[in-house]
This record gives structure tokens, C-alpha cells and sequence, in this order.
């Protein structure tokens, strides 16, 4: 039986009064969203938090998937569920849908959060690799107002990010483009497992070139879960097959990967590469109109 | 501390810790032995409970965070005296041998139904894709929920 160490909890009612709870409750206090992260490293006795401040009832306040302006708005509440479903996130980046698709089960993302996966930042989950790719922007609060900060530099290391005590999560925001198209490919030993390596793509094309490209990888060690290097070999260059297939090459070089219980590093190295090449191929065929 | 959670319609209110998992609030401080505890790790599926209506695994959310929400467990399938479809399905088609899966593979199929009364084999087995049974191969499951989506309950006079 799992049981969590003794632990102080305390409701948040709006945004402010989670900022409030925060500060009096200290340092060792945690957020708990969806807690399908945390509780369960709290069974294991590998998270022993002194008090939990619990965001569910911010739902609403927190939770919204919005197009505004031109960006897309993805509160840290939106359960992974609710991104799935949401049609205007699959018009403008369906890279969030297959990602969807392949993280747990139906179950599991009735109640996890996107911003939970996000602070647990463990360094295999899967929409730390999408929202890399897209360039997106992370909004955290805290008893100073809000700061943003790019999603790249939203990571520390592995079970780390840049939320500091007092502050919270609060939104993801992802650029709007015209010309884009994106996608998510998964390795896994079964389904809804955690990858053994995935990759996400995001292109913009400029008729047959590449204005713009984001690569994001996940479980493969890379710098901010991004492939810089193979971004910036496609940028400006054809957005041919043969290109795509290079980009995977130079992604592969410039990971680092270590052998785990999912797979060898070179096994995995490899996958990183092959992912990379099959997202770019098929966010390149959507920025095309040529799939859904 | 104190929290009231209604479960399957009714009030209870108790005295807990903030540490006491939602399954074993049922289970132990309730009574409700209908949902069962299986792996502890999310995996399994076996404590599925609807939570403000929609299924959840309950051995990874606190008792806590259902305190002043709505719980809906197995022993809520049946109205008035009657057996859900699911429930009968399951008994028609031999949906389960060991029985230890089917609480938590009827509320999740009863979520299913309830929002897409039609489902295909693949969107059955994609619903079910979060839990286990070791005894069937999940044939008889889908068979199950076939049947009780053939057979809907009949609308209740007002």
C-alpha cells in the first residue's frame, strides 16, 4: 500500500488566494493540479512536500484554451483531455493532438494538466518536446504579478524549472503563423507509456522553402528539448525530403541520450533522428494542406 | 480534517487526512467495496469513479480533493431497483470471468455511452485503453458494452 507522508492542504479559491496560500505556507509547499504527477511521486515517498495548495477549483480561471489575437492561449489547468478535444487547437497546431493521442490513457487525461506535466518537468514527457517545437511562451505568477519566460528556458534540468517558490504556472502561450503546419511522433514500448524517444516539428513555409522551423525533442537528452542545430540547417533551405532527412541526422548528433530501462543510447539516438525526419515529412505535408 | 462528499447521491461527511487516498476513503471509510484497489499506480483502472462526472482513477487523487464534489461509484450504476444496461450487458455477453477489472470497466463504458451512445469496436477499446483485465482479452468487454448500447435504458417517466 502507497501511502504519502503527512502533509498540510489547503484549497485555493482564485488565483491570488493560491499566491497567498503559497507564501505563508513556504518553500516547501507544492501546487497540485491534476496530481497525476505529484501524488504519485508522494506514494513513493520520492516527493515529500510539507503542504499542498490545491488549484482544481481554478479550473475555470486557469483552465481556458482561447485563440487570442494571434496567439493561441493554453491555460496550466486545461486538462490533457480537454486539449485533445479542442478543435481550435488541432486547426492550428495538430501537433498538440498527436501528441494527445499518445500520452497515458483516456483516463489519466481527464484529470492531468498540461502545466502539471510541464512542472514536473520530467525529462521524458511528451508536451515539454511540442511546446519546444512551436516556440511557445510560459506565463508564471507570483506575489510580484507575472513574468513570462520562453518555454526553452522554462526547464532547468530534469525535475527542475525556472517556478520559484511562491509562484505558479498559469499559462502557455504559442504563437499564431500563417503557412505553419506541425506534428508529434512517438516511440513507445506500449501504449501510453512514456516515449522511449519522440519527436514534435513545427515549419513554416515560405512556398517551397523553409521560413521557420521548430524541433522538439523528448527522452533523448536534448538541450531544452529542442534540436537547434537541425532548426537552423532547415531554415532557409528546401523543404524537400532529402533535407528533412539531414535535419533528423544532424537532431540525432546533437542529443545525448542515455541508456535506460526503455532502450539503449544508440537505440534511442537513432529514433531521435528517425522521428525528427518523419515529423518534419508530415508538419511539412500539413503546412501544404496535403494532410489533416 | 472534515469533508463532505456526496457519493452516489448521498452526504457523507467525515474526518480524514489530507494524505487518504479517494479509493480507500470508499472503500474503508465508506464501505463501498464495489470500487476495488489494484495496482496503486494509475495504471490498472480497476478504482475508476466518477468525479464531478467523469471517470478518474481514484487511487491517485486525495479524498481531499473530492471534498464538497460529486462521487459516483459502481454500487450508483443501478436505479430504481433496476440494473444499468452495462451491468446487464456485462452478465449477458460473460464480460468478465474474475470480476476484479468490471467495476471500473463499467463506469468507464457507462461514460462512453452516455456521451457517444453508438460507439465503434475501436472507440470501445480506445475508451477501455487506460485498464486492465487479465481473464477475458477484453472480447466479451466490448461484446458487453455492444449489447448495452443496443439495448438503452428506457426513458423514465417524469
Amino acid at each position: 500500500m502507497q501511502v504519502p507522508a503527512h502533509f498540510e492542504y489547503e484549497k485555493a479559491t482564485t488565483l491570488d488566494h493560491a499566491i497567498e496560500l503559497l507564501a505563508r505556507l513556504g518553500p516547501e509547499a507544492r501546487v497540485l493540479a491534476g496530481g497525476h504527477s505529484l501524488i504519485p511521486m508522494m506514494k513513493l515517498r520520492l516527493a515529500q512536500p510539507d503542504a499542498l495548495v490545491d488549484i482544481n477549483d481554478l479550473a475555470g480561471e486557469l483552465g481556458t484554451i482561447a485563440l487570442d489575437g494571434d496567439e493561441l492561449r493554453i491555460g496550466a489547468m486545461a486538462r490533457h483531455a480537454e486539449l485533445l478535444a479542442s478543435a481550435v487547437v488541432g486547426e492550428h497546431y495538430p501537433i498538440f493532438h498527436d501528441a494527445e493521442r499518445v500520452i497515458a490513457d483516456p483516463i489519466v487525461r481527464n484529470r492531468g494538466t498540461v502545466g502539471g506535466s510541464l512542472c514536473q518537468a520530467d525529462p521524458s514527457e511528451d508536451l515539454s518536446a511540442a511546446f519546444a517545437a512551436v516556440g511557445a511562451t510560459a506565463v508564471i505568477a507570483g506575489p510580484n504579478g507575472t513574468r513570462t519566460v520562453p518555454v526553452r528556458e522554462f526547464h532547468v534540468g530534469p525535475y527542475e524549472t525556472v517556478v520559484g517558490p511562491g509562484e505558479l504556472l498559469t499559462e502557455l502561450r504559442v504563437p499564431i503563423r500563417p503557412g505553419g503546419g506541425s506534428a508529434y511522433e512517438k516511440v513507445e514500448r506500449r501504449v501510453g507509456d512514456w516515449p522511449v524517444a519522440a519527436a514534435g516539428a513545427a515549419l513554416w513555409l515560405d512556398g517551397d522553402t523553409v521560413g521557420a522551423a521548430g524541433i522538439g525533442l523528448t527522452a533523448v537528452g536534448a538541450a531544452h528539448f529542442a534540436a537547434a542545430e537541425a532548426e537552423d540547417f532547415l531554415t532557409g533551405n528546401a523543404a524537400t525530403d532529402e533535407n528533412f532527412a539531414e535535419a533528423g541526422r544532424i537532431a540525432a548528433a546533437n542529443c545525448n541520450p542515455v541508456a535506460d530501462q526503455r532502450g539503449p543510447a544508440d537505440y534511442t539516438r537513432h529514433l531521435a533522428g528517425e522521428l525528427t525526419t518523419r515529423a518534419l515529412r508530415r508538419a511539412a505535408a500539413r503546412a501544404r494542406g496535403q494532410e489533416g | 480534517m472534515q469533508i463532505t462528499v456526496t457519493v452516489n447521491g448521498t452526504e457523507h461527511t467525515r474526518d480524514v487526512e489530507p494524505r487518504r487516498l479517494l479509493v480507500h476513503f470508499l472503500r474503508d471509510d465508506l464501505g463501498l467495496t464495489g470500487t476495488h484497489w489494484g495496482c496503486d499506480t494509475s495504471n490498472c483502472g480497476v478504482c475508476v469513479v466518477w468525479l464531478d462526472g467523469t471517470p478518474v482513477k481514484s487511487c491517485t487523487a486525495l479524498a481531499v480533493m473530492a471534498a464538497g464534489r460529486e462521487v459516483r461509484t459502481v454500487e450508483g450504476l443501478e436505479q430504481a431497483g433496476g440494473l444499468d444496461p452495462i451491468q446487464e450487458g456485462f452478465t449477458t455477453c460473460h464480460g468478465l470471468q474474475c470480476g476484479f477489472c468490471t467495476p471500473g470497466m463499467m463506469m468507464t463504458t457507462r461514460w462512453l455511452l452516455d456521451r457517444n451512445p453508438t460507439p465503434s469496436e475501436p472507440e470501445i477499446r480506445e475508451a477501455i485503453s487506460g485498464q486492465l483485465c487479465r481473464c477475458t482479452g477484453y472480447a466479451n468487454i466490448v461484446k458487453a458494452v455492444q449489447w448495452a448500447a443496443a439495448h438503452p435504458a428506457e426513458e423514465v417517466p417524469a
